[in-house]
């Protein structure tokens, strides 16, 4: 598979959750675990540009994938417009949601440029966060669409 | 320099935090590390006949599997885990080992342990340890415990573990009640809450088997009291033992605890000699992390013919769980100072029974008995007014302390003293902002139209406890520790500046807040200041952080070492110099002459003097470090009006929360885009306990909703955006008038929301919802009449 732009190949035990292949395996811990029932968003990445809960997919499944973690984000030390825009926003507390919040939102924005509030609650429902109330959160994403916020 | 102090920083944590960078427990790997997989009573109150664990010690990378027996027989734990709050002198509280070994009390209860090369063969082997239970009769909720059929734990005799009372004046309540023209009865039940913060707790302990050192990291919001809690039970010399706590995703109380687990892992790596570690699975979480509020509260109000309060009388159930955690008894008597709210209440008492029930423990969860002791007297209120037949607002505002004027140092009935406050420009303020007038004639609108979405607003006037807490306060309610808090300004050599926390952050900013204060104290950039905390062995003196502590403790700590600071550096600047101490200003981070401008000294110039100590006042000792540990004289008292708008849907029962308007009242702020996002999520997490949550128990104990797919933890589309205000009064309490706002949002929004919802069903004779109100609920009660 290529990961954040690097060819990365591993035997993988068949089970192994493609979460823990990125976490404890790669090394790329930024992808956190939240739950265990695909109900939190935490894990969210990008695979072939799609958003996906790394925790509901195994790992040989994604074989050949092209995947973006969080930690693939920021290009020359510069924070990624919806990184930039949470910052902005105060959209993150504790930050343990945030990495899939910014993944499940920057994936919401290719699909819906120009979203409105309800829709960008709609478009984030499969992510939770205990900090911000989704205020701020919301702000963030229509911030980054560059919409009224 | 301009004041940074009250402005919108944006945070320095974030960019870790937004890139992956920021490490939490499970994140840091170590090599040689075992994984713990817990082996859980799969019964609620059972004894332990016989564990066969010989399938799981052949698994694959099986380290290693212990009973609790074998445990017990090694001799890990010289005192059982923690209880800091007998809130009585005869209170109960069974030995709570980290592993049982005869007797499981709850579900969860941890019966053995596996010790694994990894967390998928820790998890697969802890399957495949047989348990032998012989069971017993489960105490499976609140009421059973008080009924008394069954007991919790067999050798005890009572479920009861105490009765605690707070009655100043007994005879004037009773005389208050004799005489009332209106009196009014309430009984809520405050259900049991998973707190969920996002991350999963959990812990790595590193032993250093030749040098003797540990160093455990945890995913706790009190590093400092798990280090003293650490040595109290192992028996480790506590000045061998390191507490990290790195990034931690969020607390809300379940983070403050001392957990079986953590102990299981830093006595299993102390005698094995390699590091042991666990990360707790969502499920698992309502289990091994202890739940918060489950109580049942009585409150009853005496007022006269105008509806002013005569007397307040309360009475708790409270529910204990199986164990005493760490506060566990002392999480309702905190919230008993405030069920006389924001009001003048001339006779005040109340009485709490502690109950063992066989479910999780219980602890503090964000508020920690004050959301339960505003949400009784705030709904209480309510039912006033409707009984002398006035407005929601109009019955707050004859009861307002100092007849809702501004005051300072108040003693109220209950015997607290209240620093400040201004309750009826706050009110004002929320209502104007809700548009309540417009609000009211769109509910009569509706109404006439025959509308079948009825539409409620619901009022909260809350006021909270924060800033726990003078030392000598906490004396008095036995608990086990004080309330200080220590902060340290060093200025290094090149004119940069550390600061050393020793309140711990999981959310909250300190970095930035804390940057804030300093740079406008000294006078310098704020980007030139960097907040160390979190780690015992960098930050040696701390109480870290809960009750909406850290910056009226904390943080006014780091400003009168500032204050030191600054102090010391007049004293060189004047040295230097050659002025006189009373010649000397010091503005923008510079000491000059007055009437000499051009004898000038920075800060940063003075901090290099001082570390080369060169030329500094005879006797002077070299360099700019100034530690002050800050005991409060009083806690703090931030209050607020919060206005919930909802619609009920009259033909399925479901609530829409429409629109949210909250004016909280922290003092004086630092951050404010942090105060913000501190209510916000506060008043969601009190929205949630009104409307979606409630940790479900069955007839044998079982958790029924143990995971995110049915534990409804709201999700962005339940929610409105949420109207923010703020008046500011500022605290008596600490030079920096601050008070404290992580809790208030909590505090306040459960009892808006239920007010709202019986504001909404009024037409239908329903006096009453139980929390949460769910569809099912809100549908009965409409079809059934009152609930109350």
């Amino acid at each position: 598979m290529t990961v954040n732009g690097e060819v990365r190949s591993a035997d993988v035990e068949p089970r192994t959750l493609l979460v823990h292949h990125l976490r404890d395996v790669l090394g790329l811990t930024g992808t956190n675990v939240g739950c265990d029932t695909s109900s939190c968003g935490a894990c969210t990445i990008h695979i072939d540009g799609e958003s996906v809960k790394s925790c509901t997919m195994l790992a040989v499944q994604a074989r050949g994938a092209n995947i973006t973690t969080i930690e693939g984000m920021a290009t020359n030390g510069e924070l990624h417009p919806m990184q930039a825009a949470f910052m902005e926003c105060h959209g993150l507390q504790c930050g343990y949601c945030t990495p899939g919040m910014v993944m499940a939102a920057t994936s919401l924005l290719k699909e819906n440029p120009n979203p409105s509030e309800t829709e960008v609650r709609i478009g984030l429902e499969g992510n939770l966060c205990r900090c911000t109330g989704y205020h701020n959160i919301v702000k963030s994403v229509l911030t980054a669409a560059g919409g009224a916020a | 320099m301009t004041a940074v102090m009250g402005t919108p920083m944006k945070r320095k944590e974030d960019p870790k935090l937004l890139t992956g960078e920021g490490k939490f427990v499970d994140d840091i790997q170590v090599p040689g590390q075992l994984w713990m997989g817990m082996v859980r009573s799969t019964m609620a109150h059972a004894n332990i006949k016989g564990i066969d664990t010989s399938a799981a010690a052949q698994m694959p990378g099986v380290h290693s599997v212990y009973t609790g027996s074998e445990l017990a027989d090694m001799d890990l734990w010289i005192a059982p885990l923690p209880c800091v709050w007998p809130v009585t002198p005869d209170m109960l509280n069974p030995p709570h080992y980290p592993v049982a070994a005869e007797t499981a009390h709850h579900v969860g209860d941890i019966v053995a342990v596996v010790l694994a090369d990894s967390r998928y063969e820790a998890a697969d082997a802890a399957e495949q340890v047989v348990v032998d239970y012989e069971v017993l009769p489960v105490v499976a909720s609140l009421a059973d415990a008080v009924a008394g059929e069954k007991l919790a734990h067999q050798d005890l005799g009572t479920n009861q573990a105490y009765h605690w009372a707070l009655e100043p004046a007994p005879e004037a309540v009773e005389a208050a009640f004799a005489s009332a023209v209106h009196t009014v009865k309430g009984e809520f039940v405050q259900q049991r809450l998973i707190p969920a913060a996002m991350e999963p707790r959990g812990v790595l302990a590193v032993p250093s088997p030749h040098g003797g050192e540990l160093t455990i990291y945890s995913s706790t919001q009190v590093p400092h009291i798990l280090k003293v809690m650490f040595a109290a039970t192992t028996g480790i010399p506590e000045q061998k033992i390191r507490v990290i706590a790195p990034a931690v995703g969020g607390g809300f109380g379940a983070k403050l605890n001392v957990n079986p687990d953590e102990l299981l892992a830093v006595t299993l790596a102390n005698r094995l000699g390699r590091a042991v570690r666990w990360t707790e699975t969502r499920s698992e979480a309502a289990f091994s992390t202890h739940q918060g509020r489950g109580q049942h509260q009585t409150i009853e109000i005496a007022a006269d013919a105008e509806g002013k309060i005569q007397a307040v009388r309360v009475h708790l159930n409270a529910d204990m769980g199986a164990y005493m955690m760490l506060i566990t008894p002392g999480v309702p008597v905190l919230g008993s100072f405030l069920y006389t709210g924001v009001y003048n209440v001339p006779a005040f008492g109340f009485t709490c029974d502690g109950y063992f029930t066989n479910l999780t423990p219980t602890d503090a969860y964000r508020g920690a008995g004050r959301p339960e002791a505003s949400y009784a007297i705030e709904r209480a209120m309510d039912m006033l007014a409707a009984e002398v037949g006035v407005g929601p607002e109009e019955i707050r505002r004859r009861n307002y302390l100092a007849g809702g004027e501004a005051f300072e140092d108040l003693e109220t009935a209950s015997t607290l003293v209240f620093d400040s406050g201004h309750y009826g420009p706050n009110l004002d303020a929320a209502l104007e902002m809700a548009g309540y007038s417009d609000l009211l004639a769109q509910q009569q609108a509706r109404r006439d139209a025959g509308d079948k979405k009825e539409l409620g607003i619901g009022l909260c006037t809350y006021v909270e406890i924060c800033g726990l807490a003078p030392s000598r306060a906490l004396a008095g309610l036995n608990y086990g520790a004080g309330g200080w808090e220590a902060g340290t300004v060093r200025l290094l050599p090149t004119g940069k500046v550390e600061v050393v926390s020793g309140s711990t952050p999981h959310g909250q900013g300190h970095e930035t807040s804390w940057s804030q204060i300093v740079a406008d104290k000294l006078g310098i950039d704020p980007n030139d200041v960097t907040v160390l905390h979190s780690d015992t062995a960098i930050s040696p003196l701390g109480l870290d952080t809960y009750g909406s502590r850290s910056l009226s403790v904390g943080g006014v700590a780091i400003a009168m070492a500032c204050d030191k600071v600054i102090d010391k550096a007049k004293q060189i600047a004047a040295h230097q110099l050659e002025a006189n101490l009373d010649d000397l200003t010091f503005e923008g981070g510079s000491f000059s002459v007055k009437g000499s401008p051009d004898k000038a000294l920075a800060i940063q110039e003075i901090a290099f003097g001082a570390f080369t100590a060169h030329n500094l006042p005879d006797g002077m000792e070299p360099n700019l470090n100034e530690q002050v540990i800050f005991d409060p004289p009083n806690f703090a008292f931030p209050f607020g009006t919060h206005v919930a708008v909802v619609e009920v849907d009259t033909d399925t029962g479901g609530t829409t929360l429409l629109d949210y308007i909250a004016v909280d009242d922290c003092g004086n702020q630092v951050n404010p885009m942090i105060v913000e996002g501190q209510i916000h999520g506060g008043i969601v997490q009190g929205v949630a306990q009104a409307l979606y949550e409630v940790a479900e128990y069955d007839a044998d104990g079982n958790c029924k909703n143990p995971s995110f797919l049915d534990y409804l933890v709201p999700s962005p589309t339940e929610l409105p955006n949420i109207k923010t205000g703020f008046t500011t009064t500022p605290s008596t309490s600490n030079p920096l008038g601050v008070k404290g706002a992580g809790e208030a949002g909590t505090i306040g929004s459960a009892a808006a929301v239920i007010n709202a919802v019986c504001n909404a069903l009024k037409p239908y004779g329903v006096n009453d919802i139980e929390m949460p109100a769910t569809p099912m609920r809100v549908w009965q009660a409409i079809n059934e009449g009152s609930q109350g």
